[in-house]
């Protein structure tokens, strides 16, 4: 179980967040929406351990994995060693598995740089799912993408979620991609930011 | 003209730098002309036979191996130090507060001044004289590697953090590579630097080497014999560029998109 539990965050005298708490059971989805400049990334840092400078508690398990808007790849090692540094424990099999799953067969030698957009978000999901992780965070990540390439990124994300069942909080400010893909929707609202349902 | 566009202009490049070298050639022989006196000024044909000689007595290539050894050791000393040195105070901004002044002194510090003191305080020995060009140049190094350090993706930061790469992984695999740039701007110019810093080094205080060499023909006012000296230096740390540098430049730039 994910405990999430922020009584508190500011950005020097400013406080960006007031109480935020909700828990993520195993397999779940759970959605954060709430306009622009909300704080929604804000949360998403501190669930994730990128933030540590809050009030608050979070509960969350060592394997955890993450999306974000930008593939955020290493763009000087190839693509099979972009799943097998971030997964030790991932085997060369494993890994090509994975390149695979996403559709990027025969193409783990290449550098990201030499992929298309569109693949380098594949790779960046195999990464992500690679190491079944136990916690999946992802930020925004269809918001910049043309609406096909969108809608085959949530399709190929639905069905990864499907098949490795992590706990998974998704940010987003799309209502429509919340209601697709989440179990459960949380809305970000007022200032500072807390949770009104 | 046949070929691609690269190949064209690769070709383009190479005649420019040919006729360029070529016009230097040139200038050298008018103006050795115009002195006419080989003392001063010798022709271009005239170094052959010393060179030659130096060759075959085995002088050159121990005094050249001599100062290249000083090249390597200063060269792989500062560059170690000024990395480790740049990227901590890229990454703590406290840190930096502390000893960018320090650095600012060294930066302006005249490189005359380090290697008296340094032959003053440790002795006229191997080690103060390569020390002297390492603190020389760990200023320089430092500069350049804490700006690489400064732009460091946090993005990409976070990414690692969250996937638990260790500390050594995030080194080699996230940070260094970032840096690669700015390592091999430091390195270029690094080398470039300390060479003609071993140079004065080896003319001020030690018994071999082409500084040492040079010191002696300009006691003798021998010009003929510091230019076989200095061009002979050129020509291999030329090769360090041609068969070093630029290689591994290639190497950590392959996987940018063309």
């Amino acid at each position: 179980m994910i405990r999430v539990d922020i009584r508190a965050k500011h950005f020097g005298p400013t406080q960006v967040l007031g109480t935020v708490r909700f828990d993520i059971a195993p397999g779940e989805t759970v959605a954060l929406v709430g306009p622009s400049g909300i704080g929604k990334s804000t949360v998403l840092r501190i669930v994730a351990g990128i933030d540590n400078r809050f009030e608050g508690n979070v509960t969350r398990p060592d394997a955890m994995a993450i999306v974000f808007q930008e593939p955020t790849l290493l763009p000087w090692r190839s693509a099979r060693d972009n799943l097998l540094l971030t997964q030790p424990g991932l085997s060369r099999d494993g890994a090509e598995r994975a390149l695979t799953r996403v559709g990027l067969e025969g193409r783990g030698d290449a550098f990201p740089g030499h992929l298309s957009l569109g693949q380098q978000r594949r790779l960046s999901l195999a990464r992500a799912f690679a190491g079944s992780p136990e916690l999946l965070i992802m930020d925004e990540p269809f918001v910049s993408l043309d609406p096909d390439m969108a809608d085959q990124m949530i399709g190929l994300s639905e069905a990864l979620i499907a098949e490795h069942r992590p706990a998974t909080l998704f940010v987003t400010h799309a209502r429509s991609e919340a209601d697709r893909l989440a179990d459960r929707v949380l809305e970000l609202s007022g200032t500072p930011a807390s949770l009104t349902n | 003209m046949q070929g691609t566009p690269e190949a064209r202009q690769t070709i383009s490049t190479g005649a420019t730098t040919g006729l360029s070298i070529a016009a230097l050639l040139l200038l050298w022989i008018v103006a050795a002309a115009l002195t006419d006196d080989a003392q001063v000024l010798p022709q271009p044909w005239a170094l052959i036979q010393p060179f030659l000689r130096e060759l075959t007595s085995g002088e050159l290539l121990y005094h050249l191996g001599a100062t290249l050894l000083r090249v390597i050791w200063a060269f792989s000393l500062a560059m170690l130090a000024g990395c480790a040195l740049g990227l901590v105070m890229g990454r703590y901004p406290r840190v930096n507060q502390w000893l960018d002044p320090w650095l600012v002194i060294f930066l302006n510090l005249p490189a005359l001044v380090l290697i008296v003191l340094c032959y003053l305080w440790i002795g006229l020995n191997e080690t103060a004289a390569i020390l002297a060009v390492v603190f020389n140049k760990i200023p320089n190094v430092a500069t350049v590697i804490r700006e690489g350090a400064r732009a460091l993706d946090p993005q990409i930061d976070a990414m690692a953090k969250v996937y638990r790469m260790s500390g050594w992984a995030r080194l080699r695999h996230v940070t260094v590579p970032q840096l690669a740039p700015f390592i091999t701007a430091a390195a270029r110019s690094g080398i470039a630097v300390i060479w003609k810093i071993v140079l004065v080094v080896e003319f001020l205080g030690r018994s071999s080497g082409v500084g040492f060499q040079i010191h002696l023909y300009f006691q003798l006012f021998d010009v003929a014999m510091v230019l076989v000296y200095a061009f002979s230096f050129i020509v291999v740390m030329l090769m360090v560029e041609w068969l070093v540098l630029q290689p591994w430049e290639r190497h950590v730039r392959r996987w940018r998109a063309e």
